[in-house]
Protein backbone atom coordinates (compact mmCIF):
# COMPACT_ATOMS: atom_id res chain seq x y z
CA UNK A 1 0.00 0.00 0.00
CA UNK A 2 1.25 3.47 -0.78
CA UNK A 3 2.43 5.46 2.11
CA UNK A 4 1.24 8.72 0.38
CA UNK A 5 -1.70 8.64 -1.19
CA UNK A 6 -2.73 12.20 -3.43
CA UNK A 7 -5.78 12.50 -4.62
CA UNK A 8 -7.17 15.16 -6.89
CA UNK A 9 -5.25 17.62 -5.50
CA UNK A 10 -5.49 20.97 -6.00
CA UNK A 11 -4.24 24.79 -4.53
CA UNK A 12 -5.75 27.86 -6.14
CA UNK A 13 -4.37 30.89 -5.16
CA UNK A 14 -6.20 34.42 -5.76
CA UNK A 15 -5.94 34.16 -9.81
CA UNK A 16 -3.14 31.26 -10.09
CA UNK A 17 -3.98 27.72 -10.11
CA UNK A 18 -0.35 26.54 -8.27
CA UNK A 19 -1.29 22.87 -8.33
CA UNK A 20 -3.81 21.13 -10.65
CA UNK A 21 -5.87 18.13 -9.78
CA UNK A 22 -2.48 15.80 -9.09
CA UNK A 23 -2.70 12.30 -8.60
CA UNK A 24 0.52 10.60 -6.69
CA UNK A 25 0.76 7.32 -4.79
CA UNK A 26 4.11 6.95 -3.04
CA UNK A 27 5.65 3.72 -1.99
CA UNK A 28 7.29 2.39 1.64
CA UNK A 29 10.60 3.04 1.50
CA UNK A 30 11.30 4.64 -1.40
CA UNK A 31 12.93 7.83 -2.57
CA UNK A 32 10.03 9.82 -5.03
CA UNK A 33 11.24 13.09 -6.72
CA UNK A 34 9.74 15.59 -7.71
CA UNK A 35 11.06 17.61 -10.58
CA UNK A 36 10.39 20.54 -12.18
CA UNK A 37 11.26 24.64 -12.71
CA UNK A 38 10.71 27.69 -10.67
CA UNK A 39 6.87 27.59 -10.06
CA UNK A 40 5.69 24.36 -11.04
CA UNK A 41 4.00 24.24 -7.83
CA UNK A 42 6.78 21.79 -5.99
CA UNK A 43 6.55 23.69 -2.91
CA UNK A 44 2.92 23.90 -2.90
CA UNK A 45 1.93 20.33 -2.82
CA UNK A 46 4.74 19.64 -0.31
CA UNK A 47 3.47 22.43 1.95
CA UNK A 48 -0.23 20.91 1.53
CA UNK A 49 1.46 17.32 2.56
CA UNK A 50 3.40 18.91 5.12
CA UNK A 51 -0.45 20.40 6.70
CA UNK A 52 0.90 24.00 6.42
CA UNK A 53 -1.27 25.08 3.59
CA UNK A 54 -5.20 23.82 3.13
CA UNK A 55 -5.56 22.08 -0.35
CA UNK A 56 -8.36 24.03 -2.31
CA UNK A 57 -9.50 20.48 -3.40
CA UNK A 58 -8.64 17.10 -3.12
CA UNK A 59 -7.17 14.51 -0.38
CA UNK A 60 -3.94 13.23 1.18
CA UNK A 61 -3.70 10.21 2.65
CA UNK A 62 0.02 9.61 4.81
CA UNK A 63 0.61 6.17 6.03
CA UNK A 64 -3.31 5.59 5.82
CA UNK A 65 -4.44 8.43 7.93
CA UNK A 66 -6.32 11.12 6.24
CA UNK A 67 -4.51 14.36 6.74
CA UNK A 68 -7.54 16.81 6.73
CA UNK A 69 -8.62 15.05 10.15
CA UNK A 70 -5.52 14.14 11.78
CA UNK A 71 -2.88 16.48 11.14
CA UNK A 72 -0.83 16.31 13.87
CA UNK A 73 -0.76 12.50 14.18
CA UNK A 74 0.34 12.76 10.35
CA UNK A 75 2.95 15.48 11.39
CA UNK A 76 4.26 12.97 14.25
CA UNK A 77 5.60 10.75 11.26
CA UNK A 78 7.40 13.62 9.15
CA UNK A 79 10.29 14.79 8.88
CA UNK A 80 10.41 18.07 7.21
CA UNK A 81 13.46 19.69 5.85
CA UNK A 82 12.70 23.15 4.41
CA UNK A 83 14.75 25.09 1.73
CA UNK A 84 14.67 28.24 3.48
CA UNK A 85 16.99 28.09 6.97
CA UNK A 86 14.26 28.46 10.02
CA UNK A 87 16.77 26.58 12.44
CA UNK A 88 16.03 28.70 15.61
CA UNK A 89 18.68 30.95 15.88
CA UNK A 90 17.85 32.10 19.61
CA UNK A 91 19.54 28.11 20.93
CA UNK A 92 21.95 26.61 20.60
CA UNK A 93 22.81 23.62 17.91
CA UNK A 94 22.28 21.25 20.17
CA UNK A 95 19.12 23.20 21.94
CA UNK A 96 17.76 23.37 18.48
CA UNK A 97 17.80 19.55 18.51
CA UNK A 98 16.76 19.28 21.62
CA UNK A 99 13.85 21.81 22.00
CA UNK A 100 12.38 20.76 18.91
CA UNK A 101 12.19 16.95 20.42
CA UNK A 102 9.76 18.44 23.21
CA UNK A 103 7.42 19.87 20.59
CA UNK A 104 6.85 15.99 19.52
CA UNK A 105 6.67 15.72 23.39
CA UNK A 106 9.71 13.20 23.38
CA UNK A 107 11.18 12.32 26.80
CA UNK A 108 13.96 14.80 27.81
CA UNK A 109 16.47 11.38 28.37
CA UNK A 110 15.60 10.08 24.41
CA UNK A 111 15.75 13.50 23.41
CA UNK A 112 19.51 14.54 24.57
CA UNK A 113 20.87 10.90 23.44
CA UNK A 114 19.31 10.70 20.17
CA UNK A 115 20.36 14.72 19.79
CA UNK A 116 23.95 13.62 20.39
CA UNK A 117 23.60 11.02 17.94
CA UNK A 118 22.46 13.07 15.21
CA UNK A 119 25.10 15.66 16.12
CA UNK A 120 27.84 12.81 15.68
CA UNK A 121 26.52 11.22 12.32
CA UNK A 122 25.84 15.30 11.28
CA UNK A 123 29.70 15.55 12.03
CA UNK A 124 28.47 18.65 14.19
CA UNK A 125 29.56 16.87 17.31
CA UNK A 126 32.01 19.77 17.79
CA UNK A 127 30.03 22.77 17.42
CA UNK A 128 27.79 21.19 19.89
CA UNK A 129 27.07 24.57 21.93
CA UNK A 130 27.90 26.59 19.42
CA UNK A 131 25.50 29.38 18.16
CA UNK A 132 23.95 29.05 14.41
CA UNK A 133 24.73 31.79 12.80
CA UNK A 134 28.49 30.52 14.12
CA UNK A 135 27.92 27.75 11.36
CA UNK A 136 28.51 27.65 7.52
CA UNK A 137 26.18 27.11 4.91
CA UNK A 138 26.64 23.17 4.80
CA UNK A 139 26.94 22.87 8.56
CA UNK A 140 23.65 24.80 8.70
CA UNK A 141 21.97 22.37 5.89
CA UNK A 142 23.09 19.44 8.14
CA UNK A 143 21.65 20.18 11.27
CA UNK A 144 18.28 21.12 9.07
CA UNK A 145 18.64 17.46 8.38
CA UNK A 146 19.34 16.72 11.40
CA UNK A 147 16.50 18.44 12.77
CA UNK A 148 14.24 16.90 10.46
CA UNK A 149 15.27 12.82 12.12
CA UNK A 150 14.92 13.88 15.78
CA UNK A 151 11.67 12.19 16.27
CA UNK A 152 12.56 9.12 13.62
CA UNK A 153 10.46 9.91 11.40
CA UNK A 154 8.70 7.23 8.65
CA UNK A 155 8.70 9.79 6.04
CA UNK A 156 11.02 12.78 5.38
CA UNK A 157 10.10 15.56 3.32
CA UNK A 158 13.12 17.51 1.49
CA UNK A 159 12.70 20.43 -0.41
CA UNK A 160 15.77 21.62 -2.51
CA UNK A 161 18.36 19.73 0.20
CA UNK A 162 21.40 20.47 -1.47
CA UNK A 163 20.95 24.24 -2.78
CA UNK A 164 23.37 26.41 -2.86
CA UNK A 165 26.21 24.00 -1.18
CA UNK A 166 29.64 23.51 -2.19
CA UNK A 167 30.27 19.94 -4.15
CA UNK A 168 31.66 18.39 -0.84
CA UNK A 169 29.08 19.18 1.63
CA UNK A 170 26.19 18.11 -1.43
CA UNK A 171 28.22 14.81 -1.78
CA UNK A 172 27.89 14.68 1.96
CA UNK A 173 24.04 15.27 1.94
CA UNK A 174 23.54 12.99 -0.71
CA UNK A 175 25.18 10.21 1.15
CA UNK A 176 23.56 11.22 3.88
CA UNK A 177 20.30 10.22 2.34
CA UNK A 178 21.39 7.38 0.63
CA UNK A 179 22.17 6.17 4.62
CA UNK A 180 18.75 6.85 5.23
CA UNK A 181 16.97 5.37 2.68
CA UNK A 182 18.45 2.28 3.07
CA UNK A 183 17.65 2.35 7.05
CA UNK A 184 13.75 2.24 5.18
CA UNK A 185 12.86 5.54 5.32
CA UNK A 186 10.55 6.83 2.35
CA UNK A 187 12.16 10.16 1.18
CA UNK A 188 10.00 12.92 -0.91
CA UNK A 189 12.77 14.96 -2.91
CA UNK A 190 11.93 18.02 -4.35
CA UNK A 191 14.68 19.03 -6.26
CA UNK A 192 15.63 21.23 -9.11
CA UNK A 193 18.92 19.53 -9.41
CA UNK A 194 18.85 17.08 -12.66
CA UNK A 195 22.18 14.87 -10.75
CA UNK A 196 20.39 14.72 -7.41
CA UNK A 197 17.25 13.66 -8.99
CA UNK A 198 19.28 10.75 -11.01
CA UNK A 199 21.24 9.79 -7.84
CA UNK A 200 18.77 9.61 -5.43
CA UNK A 201 15.80 8.81 -6.56
CA UNK A 202 14.16 5.54 -7.19
CA UNK A 203 11.22 7.55 -9.25
CA UNK A 204 10.54 11.05 -10.73
CA UNK A 205 7.48 13.21 -11.12
CA UNK A 206 8.32 15.95 -13.54
CA UNK A 207 5.76 18.60 -13.02
CA UNK A 208 5.51 22.15 -15.35
CA UNK A 209 2.74 24.44 -14.70
CA UNK A 210 0.98 22.73 -11.70
CA UNK A 211 0.38 19.16 -13.39
CA UNK A 212 2.30 16.02 -13.61
CA UNK A 213 3.87 15.34 -16.81
CA UNK A 214 5.23 12.29 -16.46
CA UNK A 215 6.36 9.40 -13.65
CA UNK A 216 9.06 6.88 -13.81
CA UNK A 217 12.31 6.21 -12.78
CA UNK A 218 15.21 8.24 -14.06
CA UNK A 219 16.63 5.56 -16.33
CA UNK A 220 13.50 4.78 -17.86
CA UNK A 221 12.39 9.17 -18.74
CA UNK A 222 15.94 8.48 -20.93
CA UNK A 223 15.50 5.61 -22.55
CA UNK A 224 11.76 6.25 -23.05
CA UNK A 225 12.27 9.99 -24.57
CA UNK A 226 15.64 9.71 -25.62
CA UNK A 227 16.84 6.97 -28.12
CA UNK A 228 20.39 7.61 -28.48
CA UNK A 229 22.94 9.99 -27.64
CA UNK A 230 22.51 14.08 -28.11
CA UNK A 231 24.99 15.53 -30.51
CA UNK A 232 25.82 18.83 -29.07
CA UNK A 233 27.38 21.46 -31.36
CA UNK A 234 28.74 24.82 -30.41
CA UNK A 235 28.28 27.08 -33.37
CA UNK A 236 29.39 30.53 -34.47
CA UNK A 237 27.36 32.98 -35.23
CA UNK A 238 28.67 33.13 -39.60
CA UNK A 239 28.31 29.25 -39.64
CA UNK A 240 25.09 28.94 -37.70
CA UNK A 241 22.71 29.35 -40.76
CA UNK A 242 24.20 26.68 -42.78
CA UNK A 243 24.26 23.88 -40.56
CA UNK A 244 20.66 25.16 -39.30
CA UNK A 245 19.84 24.13 -43.03
CA UNK A 246 21.79 21.16 -43.03
CA UNK A 247 19.87 20.00 -39.96
CA UNK A 248 15.94 20.76 -41.36
CA UNK A 249 17.65 18.61 -45.09
CA UNK A 250 18.45 16.17 -42.81
CA UNK A 251 15.39 16.19 -41.23
CA UNK A 252 16.86 16.05 -37.75
CA UNK A 253 15.24 16.82 -34.35
CA UNK A 254 16.86 19.64 -32.69
CA UNK A 255 16.82 22.97 -30.51
CA UNK A 256 19.06 25.75 -30.26
CA UNK A 257 19.67 27.23 -26.58
CA UNK A 258 22.02 29.32 -24.95
CA UNK A 259 23.98 29.66 -28.18
CA UNK A 260 24.20 25.67 -28.38
CA UNK A 261 22.71 23.13 -30.86
CA UNK A 262 21.29 20.18 -29.18
CA UNK A 263 20.81 17.39 -32.08
CA UNK A 264 18.71 14.64 -31.16
CA UNK A 265 19.28 11.61 -33.96
CA UNK A 266 17.88 8.39 -33.96
CA UNK A 267 21.45 6.80 -35.12
CA UNK A 268 24.89 8.13 -34.80
CA UNK A 269 25.06 7.84 -38.22
CA UNK A 270 22.72 10.59 -39.16
CA UNK A 271 25.25 13.29 -37.96
CA UNK A 272 28.07 12.27 -39.29
CA UNK A 273 30.07 14.96 -41.15
CA UNK A 274 28.35 17.60 -38.67
CA UNK A 275 30.61 19.18 -36.53
CA UNK A 276 30.07 19.10 -32.44
CA UNK A 277 30.62 16.45 -29.87
CA UNK A 278 28.42 13.40 -28.75
CA UNK A 279 27.38 12.69 -25.37
CA UNK A 280 25.39 10.52 -23.37
CA UNK A 281 21.77 11.76 -22.85
CA UNK A 282 20.93 12.93 -19.42
CA UNK A 283 17.37 13.57 -17.49
CA UNK A 284 18.35 17.15 -17.82
CA UNK A 285 17.76 16.64 -21.66
CA UNK A 286 13.98 14.89 -21.05
CA UNK A 287 13.34 17.85 -18.68
CA UNK A 288 14.12 19.90 -21.06
CA UNK A 289 12.08 18.10 -23.76
CA UNK A 290 9.50 17.72 -21.03
CA UNK A 291 8.78 21.74 -19.36
CA UNK A 292 10.00 23.59 -22.51
CA UNK A 293 13.70 25.70 -22.03
CA UNK A 294 12.27 28.87 -22.05
CA UNK A 295 12.94 30.66 -18.71
CA UNK A 296 10.38 30.34 -15.95
CA UNK A 297 10.46 33.45 -13.61
CA UNK B 1 -12.42 29.64 15.28
CA UNK B 2 -9.86 26.22 16.38
CA UNK B 3 -9.03 25.56 19.73
CA UNK B 4 -5.32 24.71 20.83
CA UNK B 5 -4.03 22.20 22.87
CA UNK B 6 -2.22 21.53 26.36
CA UNK B 7 1.32 21.99 23.70
CA UNK B 8 1.24 25.71 23.28
CA UNK B 9 3.12 24.16 26.96
CA UNK B 10 5.87 23.32 24.50
CA UNK B 11 6.17 26.83 22.58
CA UNK B 12 6.04 28.40 26.07
CA UNK B 13 8.96 26.70 27.67
CA UNK B 14 10.80 27.59 24.07
CA UNK B 15 10.48 30.90 24.88
CA UNK B 16 11.01 30.51 28.63
CA UNK B 17 14.66 28.82 28.12
CA UNK B 18 15.44 31.78 25.53
CA UNK B 19 14.44 34.08 28.24
CA UNK B 20 16.56 33.23 30.57
CA UNK B 21 19.84 32.30 27.82
CA UNK B 22 19.16 35.79 27.07
CA UNK B 23 17.86 36.97 30.38
CA UNK B 24 21.45 39.65 30.54
CA UNK B 25 20.57 41.59 27.43
CA UNK B 26 17.11 41.79 27.61
CA UNK B 27 15.91 41.11 31.28
CA UNK B 28 17.67 43.89 33.20
CA UNK B 29 17.00 46.47 31.47
CA UNK B 30 13.01 46.20 31.57
CA UNK B 31 13.71 45.98 35.31
CA UNK B 32 15.75 49.31 35.46
CA UNK B 33 13.36 51.45 34.23
CA UNK B 34 10.47 50.93 36.54
CA UNK B 35 12.55 51.89 39.51
CA UNK B 36 14.23 54.80 38.05
CA UNK B 37 10.31 55.96 37.09
CA UNK B 38 9.02 55.19 40.37
CA UNK B 39 11.67 56.67 42.52
CA UNK B 40 12.39 59.91 40.27
CA UNK B 41 8.11 60.25 39.88
CA UNK B 42 7.38 59.32 43.25
CA UNK B 43 9.98 60.85 45.58
CA UNK B 44 11.39 63.76 43.27
CA UNK B 45 8.27 64.72 41.77
CA UNK B 46 6.24 63.64 44.79
CA UNK B 47 7.98 66.06 47.17
CA UNK B 48 6.29 68.63 45.11
CA UNK B 49 2.44 66.84 44.85
CA UNK B 50 2.21 66.08 48.23
CA UNK B 51 -0.07 63.41 48.99
CA UNK B 52 -3.35 61.96 47.33
CA UNK B 53 -6.24 61.50 49.73
CA UNK B 54 -4.12 59.89 52.77
CA UNK B 55 -1.48 58.40 51.32
CA UNK B 56 2.02 59.68 49.97
CA UNK B 57 2.09 60.39 46.24
CA UNK B 58 4.78 57.56 45.43
CA UNK B 59 2.38 54.91 47.44
CA UNK B 60 -0.21 56.16 44.35
CA UNK B 61 1.96 55.95 42.21
CA UNK B 62 3.72 51.87 42.56
CA UNK B 63 0.58 49.96 41.96
CA UNK B 64 0.40 51.88 38.63
CA UNK B 65 3.79 51.74 37.71
CA UNK B 66 3.68 47.60 38.27
CA UNK B 67 0.90 47.66 35.79
CA UNK B 68 2.07 49.67 33.52
CA UNK B 69 5.63 47.98 33.00
CA UNK B 70 3.45 44.74 33.17
CA UNK B 71 1.77 45.69 30.61
CA UNK B 72 4.82 46.90 28.80
CA UNK B 73 6.42 43.72 29.33
CA UNK B 74 3.32 41.59 27.43
CA UNK B 75 3.00 44.04 24.87
CA UNK B 76 6.87 44.29 23.99
CA UNK B 77 7.02 40.52 23.76
CA UNK B 78 4.03 39.85 21.62
CA UNK B 79 4.80 42.79 18.88
CA UNK B 80 8.40 42.69 18.00
CA UNK B 81 9.28 39.49 19.64
CA UNK B 82 6.80 37.59 18.06
CA UNK B 83 7.19 39.73 15.04
CA UNK B 84 10.29 38.75 14.54
CA UNK B 85 10.18 34.93 15.68
CA UNK B 86 7.58 34.91 12.96
CA UNK B 87 8.68 36.91 10.03
CA UNK B 88 12.34 36.99 10.34
CA UNK B 89 13.58 33.73 11.83
CA UNK B 90 10.92 31.83 10.10
CA UNK B 91 10.57 29.94 13.55
CA UNK B 92 6.79 29.30 13.67
CA UNK B 93 6.95 27.71 9.94
CA UNK B 94 9.47 25.29 11.46
CA UNK B 95 7.46 24.59 14.53
CA UNK B 96 4.39 24.05 12.48
CA UNK B 97 6.47 21.00 11.02
CA UNK B 98 5.92 19.51 14.23
CA UNK B 99 2.52 18.71 16.33
CA UNK B 100 2.00 21.38 17.19
CA UNK B 101 -0.61 23.80 14.76
CA UNK B 102 -1.20 27.44 14.67
CA UNK B 103 -3.61 27.77 17.32
CA UNK B 104 -0.87 25.81 19.85
CA UNK B 105 1.75 28.32 18.71
CA UNK B 106 -0.76 31.43 19.52
CA UNK B 107 -1.39 30.54 22.96
CA UNK B 108 2.36 29.53 23.78
CA UNK B 109 2.92 33.13 22.42
CA UNK B 110 0.42 34.98 24.63
CA UNK B 111 0.70 32.97 27.54
CA UNK B 112 4.27 33.50 27.54
CA UNK B 113 3.62 37.65 27.25
CA UNK B 114 1.68 37.10 30.44
CA UNK B 115 4.54 35.44 32.47
CA UNK B 116 6.80 38.01 31.17
CA UNK B 117 4.32 40.86 32.65
CA UNK B 118 4.13 38.39 35.90
CA UNK B 119 7.54 38.34 36.05
CA UNK B 120 7.63 42.23 35.80
CA UNK B 121 4.98 42.75 38.53
CA UNK B 122 6.70 40.38 41.05
CA UNK B 123 9.75 42.07 40.91
CA UNK B 124 8.82 45.62 40.93
CA UNK B 125 6.07 44.50 44.06
CA UNK B 126 8.90 43.18 45.58
CA UNK B 127 11.20 46.68 44.68
CA UNK B 128 8.21 48.67 46.16
CA UNK B 129 8.38 46.19 49.42
CA UNK B 130 11.77 46.52 49.89
CA UNK B 131 10.95 50.52 50.09
CA UNK B 132 8.53 49.72 52.49
CA UNK B 133 5.77 51.31 50.10
CA UNK B 134 3.30 48.66 50.43
CA UNK B 135 0.79 49.18 52.74
CA UNK B 136 -1.29 46.04 52.56
CA UNK B 137 -1.24 42.42 52.48
CA UNK B 138 -3.76 42.04 49.97
CA UNK B 139 -0.91 43.60 47.61
CA UNK B 140 0.72 39.88 46.80
CA UNK B 141 -2.95 39.43 44.71
CA UNK B 142 -1.35 42.41 42.13
CA UNK B 143 1.07 39.69 40.89
CA UNK B 144 -1.73 37.29 40.28
CA UNK B 145 -3.72 41.01 38.02
CA UNK B 146 -0.55 41.41 36.24
CA UNK B 147 -0.68 37.98 34.90
CA UNK B 148 -4.49 38.51 34.03
CA UNK B 149 -3.71 41.84 32.33
CA UNK B 150 -0.78 40.06 30.49
CA UNK B 151 -2.85 37.60 29.09
CA UNK B 152 -5.22 40.64 28.04
CA UNK B 153 -2.17 42.73 26.33
CA UNK B 154 -0.69 40.00 24.92
CA UNK B 155 -3.83 38.85 23.06
CA UNK B 156 -3.82 42.68 21.84
CA UNK B 157 -0.71 42.68 20.77
CA UNK B 158 -0.42 39.59 19.03
CA UNK B 159 -3.55 40.40 17.47
CA UNK B 160 -1.72 43.46 16.32
CA UNK B 161 1.19 41.27 14.94
CA UNK B 162 -0.79 39.15 12.99
CA UNK B 163 -2.31 42.04 10.67
CA UNK B 164 0.91 44.29 10.35
CA UNK B 165 2.08 44.70 6.89
CA UNK B 166 5.88 45.35 8.47
CA UNK B 167 7.75 45.78 12.19
CA UNK B 168 7.72 49.61 11.05
CA UNK B 169 3.81 49.75 12.24
CA UNK B 170 4.38 48.63 15.47
CA UNK B 171 5.18 52.65 15.71
CA UNK B 172 1.57 53.06 15.44
CA UNK B 173 1.01 50.14 18.30
CA UNK B 174 2.63 52.36 20.51
CA UNK B 175 2.15 56.03 20.06
CA UNK B 176 -1.23 55.38 19.51
CA UNK B 177 -2.30 53.16 21.89
CA UNK B 178 0.34 52.05 24.79
CA UNK B 179 1.96 55.37 25.57
CA UNK B 180 -1.58 57.37 25.92
CA UNK B 181 -2.93 54.64 28.01
CA UNK B 182 0.93 54.90 30.30
CA UNK B 183 -0.13 58.03 30.52
CA UNK B 184 -4.00 58.86 30.35
CA UNK B 185 -4.77 55.54 32.50
CA UNK B 186 -4.69 56.62 35.97
CA UNK B 187 -1.20 55.41 36.24
CA UNK B 188 0.34 58.73 37.68
CA UNK B 189 -2.65 60.93 38.75
CA UNK B 190 -6.43 59.90 39.62
CA UNK B 191 -8.73 60.47 36.71
CA UNK B 192 -11.48 62.19 39.54
CA UNK B 193 -10.89 65.65 38.55
CA UNK B 194 -11.71 64.91 35.37
CA UNK B 195 -15.53 65.88 33.74
CA UNK B 196 -17.54 62.75 34.52
CA UNK B 197 -18.03 61.93 30.57
CA UNK B 198 -14.10 61.53 30.62
CA UNK B 199 -13.78 60.08 33.26
CA UNK B 200 -16.22 56.90 32.13
CA UNK B 201 -14.66 56.78 28.75
CA UNK B 202 -11.23 56.25 29.97
CA UNK B 203 -12.59 53.02 31.20
CA UNK B 204 -12.63 52.00 27.32
CA UNK B 205 -8.87 52.05 27.57
CA UNK B 206 -7.81 48.54 29.28
CA UNK B 207 -5.39 49.65 31.19
CA UNK B 208 -8.15 51.73 33.37
CA UNK B 209 -9.55 48.91 34.72
CA UNK B 210 -6.27 47.10 35.45
CA UNK B 211 -4.91 50.53 37.22
CA UNK B 212 -8.33 50.98 39.43
CA UNK B 213 -7.95 47.21 40.38
CA UNK B 214 -4.55 46.97 41.42
CA UNK B 215 -4.64 50.20 43.02
CA UNK B 216 -7.45 48.70 45.31
CA UNK B 217 -5.87 45.57 46.25
CA UNK B 218 -2.96 47.64 47.19
CA UNK B 219 -3.80 49.43 49.73
CA UNK B 220 -6.44 46.43 50.78
CA UNK B 221 -9.76 48.14 49.76
CA UNK B 222 -12.21 46.95 48.18
CA UNK B 223 -14.82 48.81 46.04
CA UNK B 224 -17.47 47.55 43.75
CA UNK B 225 -16.32 48.69 40.78
CA UNK B 226 -13.06 46.88 41.21
CA UNK B 227 -15.70 43.45 40.19
CA UNK B 228 -16.67 45.32 37.06
CA UNK B 229 -12.81 46.17 36.36
CA UNK B 230 -12.11 42.62 36.97
CA UNK B 231 -15.24 41.58 34.17
CA UNK B 232 -13.83 44.22 32.12
CA UNK B 233 -10.28 42.73 31.97
CA UNK B 234 -11.74 39.27 30.92
CA UNK B 235 -13.94 40.42 28.28
CA UNK B 236 -11.21 41.91 26.68
CA UNK B 237 -8.76 39.07 27.25
CA UNK B 238 -11.40 35.70 25.85
CA UNK B 239 -12.53 38.58 22.78
CA UNK B 240 -8.88 39.21 21.55
CA UNK B 241 -7.88 35.59 22.40
CA UNK B 242 -10.38 34.69 20.16
CA UNK B 243 -9.98 37.11 17.30
CA UNK B 244 -6.17 36.04 17.64
CA UNK B 245 -6.23 32.40 16.54
CA UNK B 246 -8.69 33.72 13.64
CA UNK B 247 -5.91 35.88 12.60
CA UNK B 248 -2.96 33.88 13.57
CA UNK B 249 -4.19 31.31 11.42
CA UNK B 250 -4.59 33.21 8.35
CA UNK B 251 -1.42 34.59 8.52
CA UNK B 252 0.04 32.01 8.91
CA UNK B 253 -1.02 28.81 6.57
CA UNK B 254 -1.61 30.34 2.80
Amino acid sequence: MAIIRVTNLTKKFKDLVAVDDINLEIEEGECFGLLGPNGAGKTSIIRMITAVSPPSRGDIWVDGRELRKHPREVKAILGVIPQTDNLDEDLTVIQNLTTFARYFAIPREVAYQRSVEILNSMALEGKRDSKIDELSGGMKRRLLIGRGLVNAPKIIILDEPSIGLDPQARHMVWRKLKELKSQGITQLLCTQNMEEAARLCDRVAIIHQGRIIDIDTPQAFVTRYMSNRVWEIDVTSDERDSIMRELERRQLEFEEFAGIIHVFPKDDSLVEGLPGVARAATLEDVFFKLTGRSLVE
Amino acid sequence: MRPFSWRFYRLWQRDRDVFFRLWHSEGAGAIIEPILVLLAFGMGMGAFIGDIGDQRYIEFLAPGIIVAYAMFAASFECTYGSYFRMEHHYTFDAILATPLNVEDITAGEIFWGATRAFMTGCIILAIAAAFQLVPSFWALLIPPVAALSGLMFASIALFFTSIVPSIYTFNFFFTLFITPMFLLSGVFFPLDRFPEIVQKLSWIAPLTPVAHLARGLFQGEFRPEMLLALGIIIVWTVVFFSITLVTMRRRLTK
